[in-house]
């Protein structure tokens, strides 16, 4: 298909004076002589309280009659630090606070706006590098991410259109509506781009097989049904650049020729689902969504679609079913829904992180794409990053960066000198990996062949603390839950594998329970449709793979190694660690199990004990009294209570 | 509950049911969207309105409730005041999430999928609210609390208790 010269330019045009309107906003609120504050909004600031924060800068400018702006800013990727706060202020180095409370930013106003003294007690570092503080590029967690799809994240305020373009925004849509369909999706199979939703099929082929598709309709459809637990990057990417995803939707659309679509996200995510909702509107209104996109023949509608919560609906078959009002339940593929879809139209569904990439791809070439990674995974891979880990937040590397890189230099490595013991890839559809894969790079097929997967983009870090069995015993209660009862196999495989898991945290365990285990994973895996059940046995595969001594101590020995499965351990006071005179434990119990016994030494009634480990939590470090026996019954017996012993 | 009672309770209902249609059309791809307004005026899906959602989509009332009981949004009964969910995705399980839900049934006393005698807490777990960065988290109404410990239910309890006291002294006043 030739394109018309004269609508070229009318696109070029439409497109060139939003952008110089965009740019004039932008100098207004960020290049002037007023400086600004960026007070980090996404869902994880907002549970810290950065909600408050915002309010107490406001106000506090206001009381100083100071001229400055306050800018809610998406995620910065520092979950562990916040509410995130950055501040520039014209002619000094920009500061990063973090952990900023309402009265620390009152007393950044008072003292950094308007002073200019840096408060170096409240700050994380200095944004530049600079001569006189520490900035950010000391810290190697800077030097080793590579910052692409998240480069503007915790810089544009996300419920504002314009931010985004004067950063560059819809310079690819308008670049891509002025080329033809096939130069777009030859440009996106040259860059190699995988599908980041877990499955990693080439994008662009992909694209082209839903191109190629005779329709007078076709859909094209944004999956952030983000069901994993421990996943939190779909989540953070749209609440902190939803315009990317969509531009990124807009090109896909054209690409294939779809008149129609959906973003797809899950309503656990309420703030995601309104600023996506927020963003369609001014795209609307700005001419880059709706009828003749920016001057050209161009359509598209596009709405937001709340997901009900079930997790199987994040498979694409599922997920159709439920956008046309039926149970999420997975048909048999192919046809695929490229071919025959939703409403038996032609579907392309991609993942949230792949539409984000797609702009950088329209307008860097797409060499410069695959330039980075490896040679079979280009680009970069975004992780949420959580569990025993000291800096929890988001992470993007460039694909090929090892798991050690990752775990210990980016994100510092385990809290309380604890010993690292395995990384969970991928949720209840991956694996845990031990600490002999840590230098495992990070890409589709090292992981695949490690045991673990790509996934969804969610890292969960176990330390020495976590019982394997117990990890595995979790994923299964999740997918026994979700799995939505179409394949015999996965329905009661799964029940069956569960009951045996939790028959062996407790203690209940027999010898031939490891066979039975990889009879019922291997048939559950042949005899499932879907995703959800042919990986479902992915966490006791490689959990019995690389820590099968811990399954063995549970049934044997009836002895938890990690010391975490409750039926398996008791609490104890070391009688010559207690203090004696703090009562800490005592208040911490919740329920009454912690008595007084001679020389005031504090002890547990094992019968009371609930075995919840508040005790242990609060019992002061420089006493470390409490401690924990495995098996149950290998404790010492309690000292008598006091006023007993008569 | 009389009888006269009950049929004006599904009067209205039914009365609100009819408005909130009205921003749909007919088709069966408006199910999802329209249960999910239902549940947000009420709070919970009330038998009523999957009826007249039947009727208004041309659908029987069986496929209707087999759609509504698949997905764990929807719930049939009402909701406490304070809706209390504990989250147990992966990060929260592996820092004690079972352990906060423990103790929100110790302090409610009820368990978990169910409601308090005086409405004031209902108790669930969830999946993932994907702050798993603050992990344990617990989302009460709106609002989710991160790097929760059992110590810390008592304070959430604590605050809607003084929020209520507060709300019944100026309700008092303008008697």
């Amino acid at each position: 298909m030739e394109l018309n010269e004269s609508i070229k330019k009318t696109i070029e045009e439409t497109f060139q004076k939003i952008k110089t309107q965009a740019s004039e906003l932008w100098q207004g609120t960020r290049e002037g002589e007023a400086p600004y504050i960026l007070v980090g909004t996404a869902t994880c600031g907002r549970a810290s309280g950065s909600f408050e924060v915002f309010k107490a800068f406001k106000e506090e400018i206001t009381k100083h009659n100071l001229n400055a702006h306050v800018i809610p800013v998406g995620c910065m990727g520092h979950c562990y630090a916040e509410p995130l706060v950055a501040v520039r202020k014209p002619g000094l180095p920009s500061i990063l606070y973090g952990n900023v409370s309402p009265p620390a930013a009152t007393t950044i106003v008072k003292h950094f706006l308007r002073d200019d003294n840096f408060l170096p007690e409240l700050m994380l570092a200095a944004l530049e590098p600079n001569d006189f503080l520490p900035s950010i590029a000391d810290f190697p967690r800077f030097a080793l991410e590579t910052r692409t799809i998240l480069r503007d994240f915790g810089i544009i305020d996300p419920e504002n259109i314009m931010d985004y373009i004067a950063r560059g925004g819809y310079e690819g849509l308008s670049v891509a509506l002025q080329r033809d369909q096939e130069t777009i999706i030859a440009q996106v199979l040259a860059s190699g781009l995988r599908g980041l939703g877990g499955a990693g099929f080439l994008t662009g082929k992909k694209w082209e097989i839903c191109f190629k598709a005779d329709a007078n309709q076709k859909y094209v459809i944004c999956n952030a049904d983000e069901g994993d637990p421990g996943s939190f990057s779909d989540r953070a990417v749209i609440e902190s650049s939803p315009h990317q995803v969509l531009e990124g939707l807009i090109i896909a659309g054209y690409a294939i020729s779809a008149s129609e679509g959906y973003v797809y996200i899950r309503n656990e995510y309420p703030l995601a689902v309104k600023r996506m909702k927020a963003a369609l509107q001014q795209a609307r209104d700005l001419g880059l969504l709706g009828k003749s996109i920016l001057g050209s023949d161009y359509n598209l509608d596009l709405k937001v679609f709340e997901g009900s919560g079930a997790f199987v609906c994040g498979e694409e078959t599922g997920l159709i079913h439920s956008l046309e009002g039926k149970r999420g339940m997975p048909r048999h593929r192919p046809p695929y829904p490229a071919l025959c879809g939703l409403k038996n139209a032609p579907t392309l569904i991609d993942n949230v992180k792949t539409l984000a990439n797609i702009p950088f791809i329209m307008l860097d070439s797409a060499q410069a794409f695959a330039a980075l990674g490896t040679d079979q995974s280009k680009g970069t891979a975004i992780f949420s990053i959580a569990g025993k880990i000291n800096n929890t937040g988001l992470v993007e590397v460039a694909m090929g960066t090892t798991l050690k890189e990752l775990v210990f230099d980016i994100c510092g490595g385990i809290p309380k000198g604890k010993k690292f013991k395995a990384i969970q890839i991928g949720g209840p559809s991956g694996g845990c990996l031990s600490h002999d894969f840590l230098n495992t790079p990070i890409d589709f097929d090292s992981l695949k062949e490690a045991g673990a997967m790509m996934g969804s983009g969610g890292m969960v870090v176990l330390d020495e603390d976590d019982c394997m069995v117990d990890v595995a015993r979790y994923f299964l209660d999740f997918t026994q839950k979700e799995s939505c009862g179409k394949c015999t196999f996965c329905r009661i495989g799964t029940k069956q594998m569960l009951l045996i898991l939790q028959d062996i945290t407790e203690g209940k365990g027999n010898p031939e329970d490891i066979e039975v285990l990889l009879d019922l994973a291997e048939a559950v895996h042949q005899g499932s449709l879907c995703g959800l059940g042919k990986t479902a046995p992915n966490p006791i595969l490689t959990t019995l793979k690389f820590f099968r001594d811990e399954y063995e101590a549970h049934i044997a020995e009836k002895q938890c190694p990690a010391k975490m499965c409750r039926k398996l351990i008791s609490y104890y006071i070391l009688p010559e660690k207690c203090e004696r005179s703090c009562e800490v434990c005592v208040g911490s119990c919740p329920t009454e199990a912690i008595y007084t016994a001679k020389r005031r030494i504090k002890a547990i009634d094992q019968e009371k004990c609930v075995k919840c480990g508040a005790c242990l939590d609060v019992c002061p470090p420089q006493y470390s009294a409490v401690v924990k026996f495995s098996p149950a019954d290998s404790v010492p017996p309690a000292p008598e209570k006091l006023g007993e012993e008569k | 509950m009389t009888e006269a009672t009950k049929t004006t309770e599904e009067e209205t209902i039914r009365k609100e049911i009819h408005k909130l249609l009205q921003d749909f059309s007919s088709t069966r791809e408006n199910l999802i969207p329209i249960l999910q307004a239902i549940q947000t005026t009420f709070g919970f899906i009330p038998q009523e309105a999957l009826r007249e959602t039947a009727a208004f989509l041309k659908i029987s009332l069986g496929e209707i409730f087999g759609v509504a009981t698949f997905y764990n949004q929807f719930r049939f009964t009402p909701p406490g005041k304070h809706p209390v969910k504990v989250c147990l995705g992966t990060a929260c399980h592996v820092r004690g999430g079972n352990i906060i839900l423990e103790e929100w049934e110790r302090r409610l006393q009820i368990q978990e999928g169910k409601v308090t005698e005086d409405r004031e807490f209902s108790l669930e777990r969830v999946a993932c609210v994907g702050c798993c960065a603050l992990a344990p988290v617990v989302q009460v109404g709106d609002i989710v609390h991160g790097k929760m410990s059992p110590s810390a239910v008592n304070g959430i309890l604590l605050q809607c208790e003084l929020a209520k006291r507060e709300e019944d002294k100026t309700h008092n006043g303008t008697e």
